[in-house]
């Protein structure tokens, strides 16, 4: 009985995790309809802020600063937003197509510099040791883990609660009217690429966060954590749920997090072990065929987007 | 230094003709195709096939002079041109062509990244992960200038690479297809008035691209090696090569595809060949802060 607790908070905290950072997609690419191919590139700049800025000293490593571990999720929240920046600037003004090859590129680079630049990231080996917040407080693993599920439930009800606000508020308007029709929204004053910018960096943010949360519940981070499968599960989850609507990136994290564990444990049931490893393999095209379908016969998802997000516009 | 330069081309050819399909792609069909990269992957395991198809033969008819490899493996190219462009039509049957009757541009970018990661893995589960060779005799490099030396396997892919764009000039500027191509790339609805069969259009345009990515996978094949990952490891220096030389202009392709490997190259020396990609990359940014259209590019 205790393993199916300790397996539902383990599966809970990933799935929350990954819901923070589908509502920092569907910010980008719900509200605004920006495309980020480079989502495994953010949260991996959050994780390895976090990890840099909280882990103690260890020798022939850059870091070690030892501070608290809410300052190493600010540091990746910051982190996140700073790549978005890098990016942004150059290309939000252009053709969305632009967008997505440079966000696909500053995953694949971050991915270059986590793998070979050995003194900040620890190479391939990654970092070990990451301290988790209060752990010293607790005794027992399966307390410690659903704390860390409250912990990680909270950030994320929180963030779930900002946005519902953002994208009321006159600003979440005006990047609805940006992505329906930019030419009229520039014709009532609003700059589009500075808008563009704003919910751009504020997703990669949210996107950090959640690399900084992975990075403290592990332990442990290594490049093979932040693969373009992680831009693809992200995707599929917020298609799937129903991108423009934040409880449909919530629901698409949880179903999608699920049919991938489900799917896992079957493949390492049925294959016999010689084909484990291309079973792997065999699962992402499972998650690639679910998108695709999804696409194809039910655009809008489980949960649509809302018609009305004002509270004083009626039909 | 010289060296450098040489080998920055040979991997510029390979990057141009990748590029060629990308921009192709991009122009007719409007969407940045992720799925060309395993366009590249696809190529070199058909020819792979298609090799071991006819091994027999193969060593009866033995290599040409110098190469490492003799006519089965010029037969296998084609073979691999002709399945890779069906692979790209099979990948627009299923899915762009639905996806285009009704959706925007940027479901088919989603589309293509989901497209692109499930075929590599379908290669992976069907290949296995390891790198597989073509040849596994060692080519001596003969000097061709002072200072320069490459392998006559090198020397050959150039100048294929040359001929297959002097083609591609060809076949863009004066067939009737290729002047349709071009129309469309220009404006679709006004093509489709003067009588263009759009349709057919789009058809000729992946199997365009696709062949010209199988010959990109079959040269990286000949002088790397070919494993699942490969088309996805060129795909940055795909796209930067089609965004530096004006996205959607073949003719930009090509010369921002020499321009991406001789970066590439000439920045070995400086940061290492690990990060090869991410001088391709800088140099994509670059060209989006100060020339978003490209080098020949018209309109941004």
């Amino acid at each position: 009985m205790d393993g199916y607790i300790a397996y539902g908070v383990f599966f809970l905290t990933v799935a929350s995790i990954y819901a923070l950072v589908c509502l920092g997609l569907n910010l980008q690419w719900g509200a605004t309809g920006l495309f980020n191919v480079g989502v495994a590139g953010f949260f991996a700049v959050g994780a390895y802020a976090t990890a840099i800025l909280t882990c103690p000293d260890f020798p022939g490593q850059v870091g070690g600063f030892s501070l608290p571990v809410p300052v190493g999720w600010l540091g990746a929240l910051l982190a996140g937003g700073l790549a978005a920046l890098l990016v942004g600037l150059p290309t939000l003004r252009l053709r969305d197509d632009y967008l997505a090859i440079s966000t696909f590129g500053i995953a694949i680079v971050i991915q270059l510099v986590a793998l070979n630049f050995q003194p900040l990231t620890g190479g391939a080996l990654g970092i070990n040791f990451i301290p988790r917040p209060l752990a010293a407080w607790f005794s027992d693993a399966g307390r410690y883990g659903i704390f860390y599920l409250a912990v990680v439930a909270a950030i994320v009800s929180a963030a779930y609660w900002a946005l519902e606000r953002l994208v009321r508020s006159p600003w979440g308007r005006v990047l609805r009217a940006i992505r329906e029709d930019e030419a009229a929204a520039a014709a009532l004053g609003k700059s589009p690429a500075v808008f563009r910018l704003q919910a751009f960096v504020l997703g990669s943010m949210l996107m950090g966060l959640a690399g900084g949360l992975h990075a403290s519940f592990y332990g442990f981070i290594s490049p093979a954590d932040f693969q373009p499968i992680l831009t693809f599960q992200a995707w599929t989850m917020l298609v799937l749920g129903g991108s423009g609507n934040n409880r449909g990136a919530l629901v698409g994290a949880v179903a999608v997090w699920a049919l991938w564990s489900a799917s896992g444990a079957l493949l390492h049931a049925v294959l016999p072990a010689d084909l484990q490893v291309r079973g792997a393999a065999l699962q992402i095209v499972l998650i690639g065929v679910v998108l695709a379908a999804a696409l194809l016969f039910r655009p809008r998802g489980l949960i649509g987007e809302e018609p009305i997000v004002s509270r004083h516009a009626r039909l | 230094m010289l060296q450098l330069f040489a080998d920055g081309l040979i991997q510029g050819a390979m990057v141009s003709l990748g590029a060629i399909g990308l921009t192709l792609t991009y122009s007719i069909l409007r969407f940045a195709n992720f799925t060309q990269g395993e366009l590249v992957t696809g190529g070199a395991y058909a020819a792979l096939m298609a090799l071991a198809g006819f091994a027999g033969t193969a060593q009866r008819a033995g290599t040409f002079a110098g190469l490492s490899f003799g006519w089965p493996m010029l037969v296998a190219l084609l073979l691999a041109m002709l399945a890779t462009g069906g692979l790209a039509l099979t990948i627009e049957w299923l899915l762009f062509g639905r996806l285009r009757r009704h959706g925007s541009a940027i479901t088919l970018v989603i589309a293509s990244f989901g497209a692109s990661l499930a075929l590599r893995n379908l290669i992976a589960f069907g290949f296995g992960p390891q790198p597989q060779y073509f040849s596994r005799d060692l080519q001596i490099a003969i000097p061709i200038m002072p200072g320069v030396r490459l392998t006559p396997d090198q020397l050959f892919l150039v100048g294929v690479t040359a001929a297959l764009v002097a083609a591609l000039h060809f076949f863009l500027t004066r067939t009737t297809l290729g002047r349709a191509m071009r129309a469309t790339a220009e404006n679709p609805a006004l093509a489709m008035l003067i009588g263009i069969d759009v349709r057919a259009v789009v058809r000729w345009t992946w199997l365009v691209g696709g062949a010209l990515a199988a010959v990109a996978g079959v040269f990286l094949g000949l002088t790397v090696q070919v494993r699942p990952s490969m088309g996805f490891d060129l795909l940055l220096p795909l796209f930067a090569a089609a965004i530096l030389g004006g996205i959607g202009n073949p003719y930009g392709a090509v010369l921002g595809g020499l321009l991406i490997g001789l970066a590439e190259s000439l920045s070995v020396p400086w940061v290492g060949s690990e990060y090869r990609q991410a001088v391709g990359f800088l140099v994509m940014l670059a060209a989006l802060l100060w020339r978003p259209q490209g080098l020949l590019g018209e309109r941004a």
